[in-house]
């Protein structure tokens, strides 16, 4: 029997495909994240949108919080390091975390490097902006991907353009021979093994899920129609006014995302989305995805 | 003979893609009429909670058991197993209720539990089968068959014309289980 090899934990994110991960702050969140159809929940001390507004460093949360949201709910339970935060990492795979996001939504814990991913049995799920910040990923053990787009904002532009830059660079790298492969990865700064795999699958060999700005039905459907396998949704939920039905919507649009008429259904009375902030008025020192 | 995919959620493609490599055609199934004509069924892997609020919700929970309780064969991995069981021994919710059996969820433990190894299956030799976060059966009524196990847990089990595995036979490029599956099928026909 072997435990933590790369298929069990790739395996594990192709469960996750179609579905809507949530951000979590308390057991009651989890708990309605789960009725409302979540295929996992992000254990978090404070959503992105609060980590914005109140500023200072956002850490791993509370291992108390993580413990009462395992137990609130029976789906599987991920929670955030910072990016190259071993020991957090440690103490998140101790406590039976089913999955890490290394998170540029937290305050970056290591300058160089993020976490070798490899020497974990806990599979890890990182951001990009690009196929360069997806192939260093995979290459270091990432066994899941999600676009960055920028966390907090309820914006969606940020996401398209992460979904739409990685469709672009992927579209660029099928059409090349070897020699123009192993260039381009000097350029991108990606390991030509790992560029050699997406260009072969035409598509990045790991789950990759959507994040960073979906506030609505119609936002989890954009990015399913780009090509999302899936979506986070952070403080979308939570933030909004109606976090139950919200949650709902968002999973049924997910699925159905190429059903106009069944995201229009999801759509309808679902009261205020969070509050959004447009990405010009963000000070560039802000900006999460250049983490 | 086309074979239907539940595709609300989970591991549909790994599933199509078996089942493509078998030479037989596949239809995504997302609404009540995409169960017309179809000669079997496979439930993939997924979050069970999250795949009955989208058949719940979809108006496909009906048509599906119907469908299911008419004959039409099924193939469920996981996920799929805690859809197709009668009894869920440590969860609230029953869901198609069509196997005798009675499942416990995430019995296997959590994900840094999850585990690949070896399992011996009645006619189909030895097989390489992925457990993750798995549901184990804790119960077997008495038309169900033992097709494969680990030690004393059955994994794959029949029962008429549905099939029920813990692991994923669609994640290891090892193609017998539904290959076992479309024989069930063609018989039916």
């Amino acid at each position: 029997m072997e435990k933590g090899t790369y298929r069990v934990k790739t395996g594990f994110s192709e469960m996750f495909k179609g579905g809507v991960i949530m951000d979590v702050t308390t057991a009651e969140q989890a708990a309605i994240a789960e009725s409302a159809g979540a295929v996992a929940v992000m254990a978090l001390e404070r959503v992105p949108a609060d980590i914005r507004a109140q500023g200072g460093v956002a850490r791993m949360a509370d291992p108390k919080r993580i413990k009462a949201i395992q137990k609130a709910v029976s789906i599987p339970v991920m929670a955030k390091v910072r990016i190259g935060h071993l020991a957090e990492a440690r103490i998140l795979e101790q406590l039976g975390v089913d999955f890490i996001d290394e998170s540029e939504v937290l305050t970056p814990a290591d300058p160089f490097n993020h976490v070798d991913k490899w020497a974990f049995r806990v599979p890890f799920v990182c951001g990009c902006r690009n196929l360069g910040e997806a192939a260093r990923r995979i290459a270091e053990g990432a066994a899941m991907m999600r676009t960055k787009g920028e966390a907090g904002t309820g914006n969606i532009i940020e996401a398209v353009r992460h979904m739409r830059v990685l469709n672009a660079e992927i579209a660029r790298l099928r059409g090349m021979s070897y020699a123009e492969l192993v260039v381009y990865g000097k350029e991108l700064g990606a390991p030509p093994e790992t560029l050699a795999a997406i260009q072969e699958q035409g598509r990045l060999p790991v789950v990759n899920f959507a994040a960073g700005g979906v506030a609505t039905p119609a936002d989890a459907a954009l990015m399913r129609m780009l090509g999302a396998d899936g979506v986070f949704v952070g403080s979308g939920i939570f933030k909004s006014e109606d976090p139950d039905r919200r949650a709902r919507a968002i999973v049924a649009a997910c699925t159905h995302f190429e059903d106009a008429a069944r995201v229009s259904e999801a759509s309808e009375g679902l009261g205020e989305a969070m509050p959004g902030l447009v990405i010009d008025d963000i000070p560039e020192h802000e900006l999460m995805q250049h983490r | 003979m086309t074979i239907g995919v539940l595709a609300v959620q989970g591991d549909v493609r790994e599933h199509v893609s078996v089942l493509d490599r078998l030479g037989t055609e596949t239809r995504r199934v997302l609404r009540p009429e995409h169960l017309e004509g179809l000669s079997g069924i496979v439930f993939p892997g997924g979050e069970s909670t999250a795949m009955w609020r989208l058949i719940d919700h979809g108006g496909l929970a009906g048509s599906l058991s119907e469908a299911l309780r008419g004959g039409l064969p099924a193939l469920g991995t996981c996920a799929g197993m805690i859809l197709l069981a009668r009894e869920i021994t440590n969860w609230h919710e029953r869901y198609l209720e069509i196997m005798d059996i009675a499942v416990e969820r995430n019995a296997s433990g959590r994900q840094v539990d999850s585990f690949e190894r070896v399992i011996s299956c009645d006619g189909l030799g030895t097989l390489p089968a992925v457990f993750i976060r798995a549901p184990y059966v804790r119960r077997l009524g008495a038309g169900v068959k033992v097709l494969g196990s680990m030690g004393d847990l059955p994994v794959l089990v029949r029962e008429g014309n549905w099939l029920a595995a813990s692991f994923h036979p669609e994640l290891t490029g090892d193609t017998r289980v539904h290959g076992y599956f479309l024989d069930m099928c063609r018989k039916e026909r």
